[in-house]
This record gives C-alpha cells, structure tokens and sequence, in this order.
C-alpha cells in the first residue's frame, strides 16, 4: 500500500546531481534526472512514475529497472522503498505476436 | 477538520481537470482520491476524442472539447498530451456494416457534425495499411485521439503548481448535510468541509450519494486494452469498425494502443481489482489481424482491463443537485468520459461559480431517471 499522501508536501527544490544523466530505463531510455524531476512534479508513485515517463514500459515491462526507479523515488520522497507499491505486473509474461497470442483457441486464428 | 473553497472526490481525469479550471479562477480547491491519481478509466482508456457515435445530448460538449480545448491544450498544461486530430475512421467490410455506418451517419451530420461515408478508394488513400476486405467506411475529419495517461497527470500537474491540495490513499466515505446543505465530506482519516463538493469517482460515486439518498443507476462494466511494442510510424487517424471489433490508434511512441472485449468479459468480472481475462486480448487480436493483416507480427507488451461506470440510458450525469445545495455530480460516463473531459471540467466549474456552462447541459440531469411504467 502507498497509504496516505499529501501532494504538497514541501519535498525542497529540484537540485541536479552529477549522475541525473544515468539511463536507468533502457527499454524506453529514461534517466536518473527524469525520474527525480517527476517526483518533484508530483509523481509520488511508481504507476504515476510509469505513466508519466514510461518506465518500465518497455519489452522487459520493468523487470531490469524496476528495483533503481524504486530506490531513486522513495530517496527523493525520503521514505523507505518499502512503503512504496509496485507497478502491477501485465500479461503477457513476455512479449507475444499478435498472430500467436490471437491463435489461443482451436479454430479460431485467420 | 479541513477546509478549503471546493472540494473534489476522485482524482480521475475528470476530478483532474476541474481542480485545473476551479483554481484557475483563484479558488482554493481540495481534491481526494482513494488510490492514486489515475487510478480508475482515466489511465486505462483507448483514448479517444471522437464525436462521431456519440448521442445528441452529448455531442455538443465533445464538439465544444475538439473546437476549443483539445487543440491547445498540451500549451495550456505545458506538457504534450498527444492529441492529434487527425480523423476517425469507422470500417465497414460488409453491406450490412455499411447499413449500420450510413445509420450513424445520418444521425451524426443532421446534428451539425462533419461526417460521411466514403469509398474503399478513399479509405486506402487515407490508410493504406488496411485489408483489402474493406469496403468504406463512415469519416470523421476531426475526430482524434490523445494520451490519456499523460493527459490525466498534466492536469493534476498543473493543477497543483496552482497550489490545488491533492490527498491520495484516502477515502471519501459520506457527505454531511446541515439545514439541508451539503457543507462536508467524512473521509476515513478527517472531514473536509467546503462550499461547494464535486463528486467525480466513477462508478463509485453512488457509494457517496448515498449518504444524501441519491443513486444514479449505473453499472459497472469491464473493458479491454492492448498494446504493440513501437512499430514505424504508419498512420495518425482513430479507428473503429461497424461491429466494434477493436478501436485503437498509433501513440507517439510508436507502438499502437487497441481496446475491445471479448463479449462476455463483462459478465465475468467481479474481482475487487479490474483484471484481464485470457480470452480477450486473443479476441481483441483477431479483430485487428482481420482488418490489419500486417499487424499480425507486431509484438503485444502488454494487456489491461478497467472499469466503466455504464449509465441506464448511457450518456453521463453532470449535474448540481437541487434538493442538496452545495453538491455537484459528474459520472456515469459510460465509456466516453475522456474525449469530453477537458470540457467536461469547464462546464463543472461553471456550475460551481454559478455560471451558466457555454454548453446546455439540462439533458444530463441527476433526476432525468424515471421507471418504465
Ligand atoms: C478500457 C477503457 C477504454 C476506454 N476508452 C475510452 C475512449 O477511447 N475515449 C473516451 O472518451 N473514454 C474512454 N473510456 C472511458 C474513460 O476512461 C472514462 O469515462 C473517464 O476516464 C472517466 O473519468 P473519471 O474521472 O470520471 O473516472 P475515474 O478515472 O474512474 O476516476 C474516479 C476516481 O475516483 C476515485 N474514487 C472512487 N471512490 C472514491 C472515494 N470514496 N473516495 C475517494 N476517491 C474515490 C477512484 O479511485 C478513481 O481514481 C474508456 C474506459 C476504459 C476502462
């Protein structure tokens, strides 16, 4: 559970850190930089995080990344990762070509 | 105990975007959401922002959204939302699809709207990647689509630079009344009071209408989304067919976004969380495979389902509330809150100044709900 946030909680301005140009997501290439640039934007969550910049968006759906993004935003809210909830796991486990993933029920494909 | 101008329950696109335009007007607003900020349809929508197929006591407010909002919007939230207005098309494979795209036609231009029914000539011009099954199609120039995942956070971005209060991870759980008025809310953590409340929480509004003996019958309907890793960039347009196969559109990643069902899910589902089911990212797969035959090795990343807040007569409520001054309604969107929502946010904030919405709004009336006989 994320639990009870308020949004405007005074999290103290953005200051740029030598390694904000650190790709964290390589699937859809986002840094260290602009993940802490969305918490100050409001983004307190790791779904908020993900939607806003894509993180774990890719074709490995967060499984390389997902553990830094936590670390980078629960510093930046200065709260423990733990308190912060995990994207939801999407199926398909892995990606699936639509001609196979539309081929699940005999007599069915075109 | 809280207090501030006004306050909003649900931190959807729609609760979103009226905190935008309220504290926009220099009023001080609190907006409270159980989960997180585009937990519900917002962030799980096909993202559409069509007017045609849409009923007549909607239609003008999803005129009034594609003339003046959505254009400039990514500007006024100072974030690219991704609308692109680049059309809808709506294909037809067969006569009898024709039939039912020359029906909504009719409907659609004798209320203003720039739609018409085009040949397959004209359809491959303007998608040259369709099958070559394809007919026609019914074409509307200004429909489009935008992110709505992104559209959600600009406005609660924005919002809260303007210094709207956003509480997440809390529940709204009834509104009080005094001298018949609505003046608070009682969370599970405070109570919140206001001068004026807005009750945007989908679905689940009715559990808050309640507390003032009011119900609004809607259901709640699951639906299905899909999406392609990045593929070449192909086309801009919205699409649908006749028969609601699939709906979708290439996002400015790349990778193209498809929503449907399987036809049952819906009576299916009754999970405390909107989950997908295996046969209906399948289904979703052979309605596009059947008008995208190229398509059919695009790789799908990922699937998710959500709710919809399906209205009786399936147009939404945005409403005050007479019988309780000081109390606000908008759900029951049945499906298609997204494409309005930027004027739907507009309209709310008149309602709440006392203002009279740029848009007539009596036929989405909280009271409009009569028994058959
Ligand atoms: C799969 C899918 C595809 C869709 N496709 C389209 C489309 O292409 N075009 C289009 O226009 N529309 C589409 N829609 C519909 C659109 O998403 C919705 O109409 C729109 O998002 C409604 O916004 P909302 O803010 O009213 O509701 P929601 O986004 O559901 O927000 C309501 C919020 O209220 C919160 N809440 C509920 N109860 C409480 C409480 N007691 N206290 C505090 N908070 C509470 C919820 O957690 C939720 O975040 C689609 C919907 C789905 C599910």
């Amino acid at each position: 559970m994320n639990g009870r946030i308020d949004r405007s909680i005074d999290l103290g301005p953005y200051v740029a850190a030598p390694d904000d140009g650190m790709i964290i997501c390589r699937c859809e290439e986002v840094t260290k930089g602009e993940i802490r640039r969305a918490v100050h934007d409001g983004m307190f969550t790791i779904t908020e995080i993900r939607r806003y910049l894509r993180t774990g968006m890719g074709l490995c759906q967060g499984q390389t990344c997902a553990r830094l993004v936590k670390q980078i935003v629960a510093k930046e809210l200065d709260v423990s990762p733990d308190v912060l909830e995990d994207a939801v796991a999407r199926a398909p486990f892995r990606p699936v070509p639509m001609r196979v993933l539309a081929n699940e029920a005999e007599g069915r494909t075109r | 105990m809280q207090q501030s101008e006004v306050l909003i329950i649900g931190g959807g696109v729609i609760g979103c975007a009226t905190a935008y335009y309220l504290s926009k007007r220099g009023l001080s607003v609190t907006v409270i959401e159980k989960k997180q900020i585009g937990e519900g349809g917002s962030s799980r929508n096909g993202g559409g922002v069509r007017q045609s197929g849409r009923d007549p006591r909607e239609l003008p407010i999803a005129m009034y959204a594609v003339e003046h909002l959505w254009p400039s919007l990514s500007d006024e939230l100072e974030m690219d939302v991704e609308y692109y207005k680049k059309g809808n098309l709506r294909l037809a494979k067969t006569d009898a699809h024709l039939k039912i795209l020359q029906g909504l036609t009719d409907r659609a231009t004798a209320l203003g709207l720039d739609v018409r029914m085009i040949g397959a000539d004209e359809v491959k011009a303007i998608n040259p990647y369709l099958s070559d099954e394809v007919i026609g199609a019914s074409w509307c120039p200004t429909d489009g689509h935008a992110n709505p995942m992104l559209t959600t956070l600009a406005y609660y971005r924005k919002a809260r630079r303007q210094g709207v209060r956003f509480i997440t991870g809390e529940s709204a759980q009834r509104i009080v009344k005094q001298k018949g008025r609505a003046v608070a809310v009682v969370t599970d953590y405070d109570t919140y009071y206001a001068e004026r409340i807005l009750v945007a929480a989908g679905f689940e509004s009715n559990d808050l209408l309640a507390s003032v003996g009011l119900f609004v019958p809607m259901n709640r309907i699951l639906l299905e989304a899909l999406v392609t890793e990045a593929q070449p960039k192909m086309f801009e347009q919205m699409l649908g067919t006749a028969e609601a196969d699939f709906y979708g559109h290439q996002s400015t990643h790349g990778s193209f976004v498809f929503g449907g069902s399987s036809g049952i899910d819906a009576y299916t589902s009754d999970f405390d969380r909107p989950v997908t089911q295996g046969m209906t990212a399948p289904s979703i797969c052979r309605g596009i495979m059947g008008y995208f035959p190229v398509l059919a090795d695009a790789k799908i990343v990922r699937t998710w389902a959500g709710w919809i807040d399906e209205c009786a007569d399936h147009v939404p409520v945005i409403s005050n509330v007479d019988e309780v001054p000081g109390l606000t309604v908008a759900c029951a969107f049945t499906g298609h809150g997204f494409g309005i929502s930027p004027a739907v946010g507009q309209i709310l904030t008149s309602l709440m100044t006392n203002e009279t919405p740029m848009v007539n709004i009596d036929a989405l009336r909280y009271d409009r709900f009569k028994a058959k006989i």
